[in-house]
């Protein structure tokens, strides 16, 4: 029994043009992630982590390549398609946060119901059980600022994963938090993984890398190594 | 629908999470749009009052009248003579010359003095204008034919010279002329900032004779016509009576004017309408300027939350929901801005008509409210769309980077 595959790079390359010279930013990547893998995109800076990021997150259109999301190809679509792909399919996660300011947990966390046209009730009902998931049952009417870091991350979390998406992209989500946080998040990642989410993770520490069951490491725009330490466990426990 | 309430509920979180911005931002459209609403109220006010009056006069009054050439110097007469023939006309029921005499200042009375209107009329006058004596009686035909010095005055003249409750053949002096009293009219109270009972009719010909040297006395023929329906005709029987009585040629021009008090409606609605445009049209510059700094501030205001943007758009929000939201947030602002300044304009326009004293009292129409906001809302998408736009356009991933 073959797991399908969730995300299909093929010949992806992405070139930024500054001044005269053009920056390979990524250079004809090829790489299959399967649903239920748990992946670590690690590398030097520079080396296009971001920028593959965005690109399976749809931030970022490739400038050649074929990239196919859960069937779906995705590098052929139009910017509104590109936004209702990025709503229904990614889950986000960001280093900062990026936690809508004076917008309490509970709002930040109902955010992309909106653009699903999610009535208001329904939106607070899934809002208010992802926020009791990730342990913030006590927190929600409080705006980012009233939150720790750890809390902040695990509101992002929370909003990451309302809309059910098919992949969780974590861009070096421990990044400012201390290890004791960091653990905490991570533990829920791996609960996560457990559960059956896809998940891939932008990180530069090896300790965080190698609870993954998967390491990519990418060296100026190319990927060269792929290591599976594990194997995707099936959903269906 | 649900796109636009969403759009409208993030707008009011943006615009409440700043109020003094958005309140000093509105500021501009508060200040244009109460200046249109207090000047627009006050010149309504202003010509309800007037048409008021002149329909008093009812819809079968002509008003008959010495042209003016371009230097506002009076051309032609108008004559006893042109009055006899004028009475004459078939379908003319009653007329009476009315002329303010301006020789002296002010009426004495026993070393009081006082300032009323000095006017000549004719008997019929007393009908035409519903001026009817409480004591006493109006003038009649003998008074005028024999050039009586008698007077028939308003109450408040009688109550400023300090006469007695009935003052009939008490005698007033107007310079050296001494005029007796021998009637009082019914009080007709103030309009259009004029007091109506502080006339003193006098015959025609009494005022004829105090004017004496004026080779051109100001006078108005106001006559009744019996039937509303003849009135173009009865006009045309007028116009060419006069023209004979002054031996005009053919292609000379009028030297009167004949106006229905239907035409002096409109001519004063006109003016009045004037008068409004063009003070709309320089508040509608404030109202420019105050769409400018909405602008303004929207556009800061996008910058400041690129990095916002950049989460909505990670999130799935469309370009569209996007400039949906900014969109809405100005034309909210600019709405608001217009709300408070109809309530402020409508304030000041009673405030300003209730001190000038005698000043009827302002009255907005409901068109000048409609088009206040109408115009506000306008100024908020008209100057909201660019700042929308240019969020709507962030790139994601720059917004995202974005400090």
């Amino acid at each position: 029994m073959t797991t399908p595959v969730l995300i299909s790079l093929k010949g992806i390359s992405r070139t930024y043009r500054m001044g005269g010279e053009t920056l390979h930013a990524l250079d004809g990547v090829d790489l299959d992630i399967l649903t239920n893998d748990y992946v670590a995109i690690i590398g030097s800076s520079g080396s296009g982590k971001s920028t593959m990021m965005n690109i399976m997150g749809c931030l970022d259109t490739p400038s050649a390549g074929q990239y196919t999301l859960d069937g779906e190809a995705v590098s052929e679509m139009t910017g509104k398609q590109l936004a209702s792909v990025r709503n229904r399919k990614i889950g986000f996660i960001f280093q900062s946060f990026n936690l809508l300011p004076r917008v309490d947990a509970l709002h930040n966390v109902m955010q992309p119901l909106v653009y699903q046209q999610v009535s208001y009730r329904k939106r607070k009902k899934r809002a208010e059980e992802m926020l009791e998931r990730v342990g913030l049952a006590g927190r929600m009417g409080h705006q980012p600022n009233e939150l720790s870091g750890g809390q902040r991350q695990r509101v992002a979390i929370a909003r990451a994963l309302v809309t059910a998406p098919s992949i969780l992209l974590a861009d070096e989500p421990t990044g400012n938090l201390d290890s004791a946080t960091t653990v905490d998040i991570l533990n829920l990642f791996d609960e996560l993984h457990r559960e059956g989410q896809t998940i891939i993770m932008v990180t530069h520490e090896p300790d965080i890398a190698d609870r993954c069951h998967r390491q990519v490491r990418l060296k100026d725009g190319q990927v060269i190594e792929d290591v599976r330490s594990g194997q995707p466990t099936n959903s269906s426990l | 629908m649900f796109i636009f309430l969403e759009a409208f509920r993030s707008a009011m979180r943006a615009i409440s999470a700043s109020k003094m911005r958005s309140f000093l931002t509105s500021l501009g459209i508060i200040i244009g749009v109460a200046s249109i609403i207090a000047v627009v109220s006050l010149v309504q006010g202003l010509e309800d009052s007037i048409t008021s009056q002149f329909e008093g006069y009812g819809s079968n009054s002509l008003f008959i009248q010495q042209r003016r050439d371009n230097y506002g110097r009076l051309i032609g007469d108008l004559t006893d003579d042109d009055l006899i023939k004028l009475r004459g006309i078939d379908g003319i029921a009653a007329i009476s010359p009315q002329t303010f005499v301006f020789e002296y200042n002010g009426v004495h009375y026993e070393g009081t003095q006082h300032s009323a209107d000095v006017v000549g009329v004719m008997p019929d006058f007393s009908e035409m204008d519903n001026s009817y004596p409480e004591i006493g009686r109006f003038i009649n035909t003998a008074d005028a034919n024999s050039r009586k010095k008698v007077a028939v005055i308003g109450p408040k003249v009688r109550d400023e010279l300090g006469m007695p409750e009935n003052p009939i053949g008490e005698f007033i002096q107007y310079g050296p002329h001494w005029l007796k009293v021998i009637g009082v009219l019914e009080s007709k109270g103030q309009m259009m900032g004029q007091d109506l009972d502080n006339y003193v009719y006098i015959p025609y010909p009494t005022a004829v004779g105090i004017m004496g040297y004026q080779a051109q006395p100001f006078v108005i023929f106001v006559a009744r016509v019996a039937d509303v329906d003849r009135i173009d005709a009865i006009t045309e029987r007028v116009r060419s009576t006069l023209r004979r009585n002054h031996g005009l040629r053919a292609d000379d021009e009028n030297d009167f004017n004949i106006q229905s008090s239907d035409q002096v409606l409109q001519s004063i609605g006109q003016i009045t309408q004037i008068i409004t445009w063009v003070f709309g049209g320089i508040v509608g510059i404030s109202l420019l300027v105050g769409g400018i700094g909405i602008m303004n501030i929207m556009l800061v205001s996008v910058t400041e939350r690129t990095r916002e943007v950049g989460i909505c758009k990670a999130l799935g929000a469309t370009r569209a929901d996007i400039l949906l939201q900014f969109l809405l947030e100005a034309v909210i602002i600019s709405l608001i801005g217009g709300v408070v300044g109809l309530a402020l304009g409508y304030g000041l326009g009673a405030g300003v008509a209730n001190l000038i004293p005698n000043f009827p009292p302002s009255e907005v129409p409901f068109w000048a409210i409609m088009l206040a906001l109408g115009f506000s809302s306008g100024v908020g998408i008209v100057f909201g769309i660019l700042p929308a736009a240019k969020a709507a356009r962030l790139d994601p991933i720059d917004a995202l980077r974005y400090e």
